[in-house]
Formats: structure tokens, C-alpha cells, sequence
């Protein structure tokens, strides 16, 4: 029925404003996000301002950036709910699809904040020539996707055992595995000048890889929320 | 099963793994190139084989752990699991030892296979921190059974898309390429097959035997 | 008029080899309430959380009808609401935004005239602007009853209904109690025995 469909994605979009709203009030995932990659990234460009850095090293170095920052942050969105024990009465209001969906959007648009701050710091700090940039933006933006979907089910996860931060980054590296080598290879190609052509192998991953994840995010999710 | 008949089995896998043993060192070195080393190839490869084994055994419990929530599915994929690490971890130091003699270096992460095998290590070793980091048994057991399933699409993309993607430093045609097809005489071939055969019946006995300890665990505590 | 029904059927709830809930039956139909008492530790919030489906028994069932339809267990949270202690509001959120939220999620027509009115019910008029992680532990007590009842859920669980609550906050929750009896379904499981009065049928737990 098409008003029970509306009401599905009004649902989780109230959940995603609520936890935008909540945020915006503690800045509590933000601080940590935006200091953790502002940090190392200055870190990484100070120590090699005297190294001539060949292309693939500079991708590589972005994406590390990138994922650890993620670490450090992108479980509290579950984490919150568990420790402040709203995780319950959420239970008796929303079916877990809708919870879910909310809070990989929140996940989704946290990273691509991410993204959109760290990407020009480190195109100037490091002095990236960007010959093409728009294939260089797909590739981050379907890498950043795919790292909030595949890392939202395992923040859920994570956010019902005991030793959280650390355990985080364990379950999530193998899985971002795949997805680290295609952002990797495809930024590496994008920014040797390769455009398109060159990354269009790692672009097709990327995008088969975020969509097998959240699907499977999606099915797996109820097992958590309710385990 | 009678006793005499598992003891007459028992005794015929002892045999055959012992040919297998001496065969695979008096029999000419199965891969020229490489020479001695490459019979390394007896043994590494089915511990590689295992591990992926174990894994599948493992995931389908987990599924259906999920499904009947009974402790003794839950039990049988974390065993599997544990069999599986334990063979990952010999594959991976087999596999290094033989990166190290033919090409001289104990690891390449550009090498498909290697990151392969570290993928698992790094699935199993994460199941089992995630494991001991849940005091609930049943919650252990559901969110074990979950990263499982989650983690497994990345097996089949390392292990088909990937060496497609990167150049490969696996001998690939010389004994086995990428098709498994085998360019090898029928000596190498049988004791290969005998070797891998004689692993996997291991797997799944130190596997039945462990669950049934295990099944008999629980009853006893019933009563 | 349609009728709910909760019913119980050799409920069972193992922790590893601690059994807290062994084979526990019984069945409420609306209108009408139900008690549960027993000393701390015998499984009385427990029971009310597999009666909230936040958690799930290791044995038996618990089967919700709505004029003998039986419905589904993923689909009861839209006929149960509970107020208890281990279900906190969202302390970051104002009133006003926590009862906006949870009546988006609940398909529930939401207006500031609405909410006022909700707020003065449970004794929080003039509060719904200030972030609930300022109120006193009696007004968090006081917005869950106001989260619970937007709904208007056919069963209303209440674990521990009194607690943290001053004279003028029990002869609110008093009240609650009357009004959901009247027409549905009300569980209430605690220790005082005052807020047992006018339950109609009571089960003790540990026994």
C-alpha cells in the first residue's frame, strides 16, 4: 500500500533527523571524526613534506586517513543508543528496516562530510595535482558509501559487546578489505591521469560492493537489533 | 558404526598419510622450477583447502544457528571455526616458508593468494575476539552467526576477482593455474589427491568428534 | 470494538543455567489488568520485557490476538507500550521533540496543541521546550508515561509504575492506570503493593 510505503521512509527519516539533531547538540562523533583526520593528515603531511610523493602513495595515504578516522567514530551511532538505553524504547516504536535505513543515511552523510572537508585539505597539503576531477569525486564518493554500509551493521554489532573502539576496527577491516583496494586502485588511477578508463574496473567494484553490503546489512540487521 | 570397523578405518587413514608423507619427499620434486620446495605444494594447498572448508561448515551453522537459536548449532559453528583458524594459521606459515625459499621474501601483499589467505586469518581472528567480547551466550552466538555471514561475500571476491585484477607471482602454469586445471603427472596427481583426502577426513573427524563431546557435554548437564 | 488478548503459554527464560521464568501461563483480555509481583531478582522485569518482545523467551510463546486474529510476533510493538526504568527517553532531545519523534514513528498525528495537552496530563505543562537530560528523575518518569500513552497502545506495560515519583506523580499514574483498565489491557508488575490496587488478577513470580 502506498501510504504504509510513504510512512517507511518517513519513519526513517525521522530517525535520521533525530539523530542529526542529537549531534548537532553533542558534536560528539563530529569532534572525534573531523580531529582524528585533521590530525593525521597533518601529521602524514608534516613527516613527508620532504618526500616526493608518487601518486600511489598519496591515494593509499588518503584512504588511510580516511578509514581511520571512520574507526574512531562511525559506531557511535549504535553505541549511543545502547549506552543511554533509548535502545529499548526505540525497539517498541520502529520496525528494525526502518532504524536501520535511518541510521546508514546518518552514517552515509557523516562520511561524506568527512570527505568533503578532508579531500581539499589534502589536495592542498600534500600537493595533489587532480588532473580529472571529476572521476576523482565519484571515486570517493562511491568509496565513502561503501565504508558507511558496510560499517553500519558491524557498528550495530559492536555496539552490543564489550570492548567497543577497538573491536570495531577487528570486525571491520577484513570486510573493508575489498573496498579499501578498489578506493585505493581507483583513486591511484584517477589521479595518474588515467581518468575514467583507468578506474573503471575499481568504480564497478565499488558500486557492486555497497550495494551487496547494505543488502545484505539489511537482512542481517533484524538479527542484531532484536539478538 | 562398530568399534573394529572405526579402528580398521582409523588405522587405513594412518597408512595412507604416512605414504603420503613418504612419498611426497622420495618421489621426484613436483614442480622443476621450484625444486625441493615445491613439495610443499602437498600439504599447503590442503590446509588452503580446509580453511576454506571449515569456513563453509562454520557459515552454515551460523545460518542455522539463526534460525533454531539451539546451543548445539551455535557450538558446531564456533568449532568449525576454531578447526579453521587453526589450519588458516598453519596455511598462512606454510605458504610464507614457501614465499620465502622461491622468491625470497616471506611475504607480498601483491600476491592474490597471500591476501587471500590473510583474509581468512584476519574473518576467523575477528570472529573469535567478537566471541569473547559477549558474556551472553545466546547474544555471542547471534552476533558470531551475523559477522559470519557478513563477512563472507569478501572470500569469493578475493578469491576470484582479485587475482584478475592484480599480476600474480603463484607459480600459475607451471603445476596448477587459475582454472585448477593440472598440468602434472599422474605420480604428483596421486599424491596430491591422497594428501588432500587424507586432511579433509581429519577435519571432519577432530570436527564430529568435538561436537559429539560436546552433545554429550550438554546431556549430561541435563540429567 | 474489536478485543485484544495477550496470552502466555509455558514461557520460559534461561540465562546459560540460570532458569528465571520456568513455565509460566496465564491470559488477560481487554478490558482488563493483570499484576505481577515477587520479590527483587524473581524475574519481574524480565517477564515484562518478553511481553514487550525486547527480549525473546528461550521456551513458550506469547500470543497477541485482536478479535482471535493472532498477530505476528514482529508486528506486537504496535499494540504494547511500556514505561519502565531500563527504557531511557532521549536526554539531548526537548520534550516536545521527544514526543514528536516517537509519534512520527508511531503513525500518530502530532500538534503542539496535541502535545501541551499530553504534557499537562502527566504533570509537565510549561516543560516541553527544556532538554529532558535537565529534568528530575520524576519528570523523565513523568514524559515516558506521556511517550507511552501517545499511542494510545492497547497494552500498557508499566515495570516499576510509581518509581521515582512524588504524591501528585502516583495519583497521575493512578489515574493511567484506571483509564487503561477501563478499555484495554494494562500489566503492571511491582513491588507496592498500592499500586497493585484495582488490578484484577495477580501472579507472584519466584515461588
Amino acid at each position: 500500500m502506498s501510504s504504509k510505503s510513504s510512512g517507511w521512509v518517513n519513519k526513517a527519516t525521522a530517525v535520521l533527523v533525530k539523530d542529526i539533531r542529537t549531534e548537532l547538540r553533542t558534536r560528539y562523533s563530529l569532534n572525534a571524526l573531523f580531529m582524528f583526520a585533521f590530525t593525521t593528515l597533518v601529521v602524514v603531511s608534516f613527516s613527508l613534506r620532504q618526500a616526493a610523493l608518487k601518486v600511489d602513495i598519496l591515494a593509499a595515504l588518503y584512504w588511510i586517513i580516511i578509514f581511520f578516522a571512520s574507526m574512531s567514530a562511525l559506531a557511535g551511532v549504535f553505541i549511543k543508543e545502547e549506552d543511554t538505553k533509548t535502545a529499548q524504547t526505540l525497539k517498541l516504536y520502529a520496525k528494525p528496516s526502518v532504524i536501520y535505513t535511518g541510521k546508514l543515511v546518518y552514517n552515509i552523510i557523516l562520511l561524506l562530510l568527512l570527505c568533503l572537508l578532508v579531500t581539499p585539505l589534502f589536495v592542498i597539503l600534500m600537493d595533489v595535482s587532480v588532473p580529472d576531477p571529476l572521476p576523482f569525486v565519484v571515486v570517493i564518493l562511491l568509496g565513502a558509501i561503501g565504508l558507511a554500509g558496510a560499517t553500519t551493521l558491524i557498528g550495530a554489532i559492536v555496539a552490543k559487546a564489550n570492548v567497543r573502539g577497538a573491536l570495531f576496527a577487528v570486525l571491520s577491516f577484513p570486510i573493508l578489505l575489498p573496498l579499501l583496494v578498489a578506493a585505493i586502485g581507483g583513486t591511484n588511477a584517477v589521479l595518474s591521469g588515467d581518468g575514467w578508463i583507468g578506474a573503471e574496473n575499481d568504480i564497478k567494484l565499488l558500486i557492486a560492493y555497497a550495494v551487496i553490503m547494505i543488502a545484505i546489512s539489511v537482512v542481517l540487521f533484524d538479527f542484531v537489533w532484536n539478538g | 558404526m562398530t568399534s573394529m570397523v572405526r579402528k580398521a578405518l582409523q588405522f587405513g587413514l594412518f597408512l595412507l598419510l604416512a605414504g603420503v608423507i613418504w612419498f611426497s619427499f622420495s618421489t621426484p620434486a613436483p614442480q622443476q622450477q621450484i625444486g625441493q620446495a615445491s613439495r610443499i605444494f602437498y600439504y599447503h594447498i590442503p590446509m588452503a583447502w580446509l580453511t576454506v572448508v571449515a569456513y563453509a561448515v562454520s557459515l552454515i551453522f551460523s545460518i542455522k544457528f539463526l534460525r533454531t537459536k539451539r546451543e548445539l548449532d551455535d557450538y558446531r559453528a564456533l568449532w568449525a571455526a576454531e578447526i579453521g583458524t587453526m589450519f588458516c594459521v598453519l596455511a598462512t606459515i606454510s605458504g610464507s616458508l614457501f614465499a620465502k625459499v622461491t622468491w625470497g621474501v616471506y611475504w607480498n601483499w601483491s600476491e592474490p593468494r597471500m591476501l587471500s589467505i590473510f583474509l581468512l586469518l584476519l574473518i576467523y581472528g575477528a570472529y573469535l575476539a567478537l566471541r569473547a567480547a559477549i558474556p551472553n551466550p545466546e547474544r555471542r552466538g547471534i552476533l558470531g552467526a551475523v559477522y559470519s555471514i557478513f563477512a563472507f561475500p569478501t572470500v569469493p571476491f578475493f578469491i576470484f576477482v582479485m587475482p584478475r585484477i592484480m599480476p600474480s607471482l603463484h607459480p600459475t602454469n607451471s603445476v596448477v593455474n587459475q582454472n585448477l586445471k593440472f598440468t602434472m603427472g599422474l605420480e604428483v596427481r596421486l599424491i596430491f589427491f591422497v594428501s588432500l583426502f587424507c586432511f579433509t577426513v581429519i577435519f571432519f573427524w577432530i570436527y564430529f568428534l568435538g561436537v559429539k563431546l560436546h552433545r554429550l557435554k550438554l546431556e549430561h548437564a541435563e540429567s | 470494538m474489536s478485543t485484544i488478548s495477550l496470552q502466555a503459554a509455558e514461557l520460559r527464560k534461561e540465562f546459560g543455567n540460570l532458569k528465571v521464568i520456568k513455565g509460566l501461563s496465564f491470559s488477560v483480555a481487554a478490558p482488563g489488568s493483570l499484576g505481577v509481583t515477587g520479590r527483587n531478582g524473581s524475574g519481574k522485569s524480565t517477564l515484562m520485557k518478553l511481553l514487550a518482545g525486547i527480549e525473546s523467551p528461550t521456551g513458550g510463546k506469547i500470543i497477541l490476538k485482536e478479535s482471535e486474529n493472532e498477530i505476528a510476533p514482529e508486528n506486537h510493538f504496535h499494540y504494547l507500550k511500556m514505561v519502565a526504568p531500563e527504557m531511557a527517553l532521549y536526554e539531548m532531545l526537548s520534550g516536545y521533540e521527544n514526543l514528536q519523534f516517537f509519534a512520527r514513528l508511531a503513525d500518530v498525528e502530532w500538534s503542539r496543541k496535541q502535545a501541551d495537552e499530553m504534557l499537562a496530563r502527566v504533570g509537565l505543562a510549561g516543560r516541553g521546550e527544556d532538554l529532558v537530560g535537565g529534568y528530575s528523575s520524576g519528570m523523565k518518569q513523568r514524559l515516558k508515561y506521556a511517550v507511552a500513552l501517545l499511542p494510545s497502545p492497547k497494552v500498557l506495560l508499566l515495570d516499576e509504575p510509581t518509581s521515582n515519583l512524588d504524591e501528585a506523580g502516583k495519583a497521575i499514574v493512578k489515574s493511567v492506570m484506571a483509564e487503561q483498565q477501563k478499555e484495554s489491557i494494562l500489566i503492571v508488575a511491582t513491588n507496592e503493593a498500592e499500586d497493585l490496587k484495582g488490578v484484577e488478577q495477580v501472579i507472584r513470580l519466584g515461588e
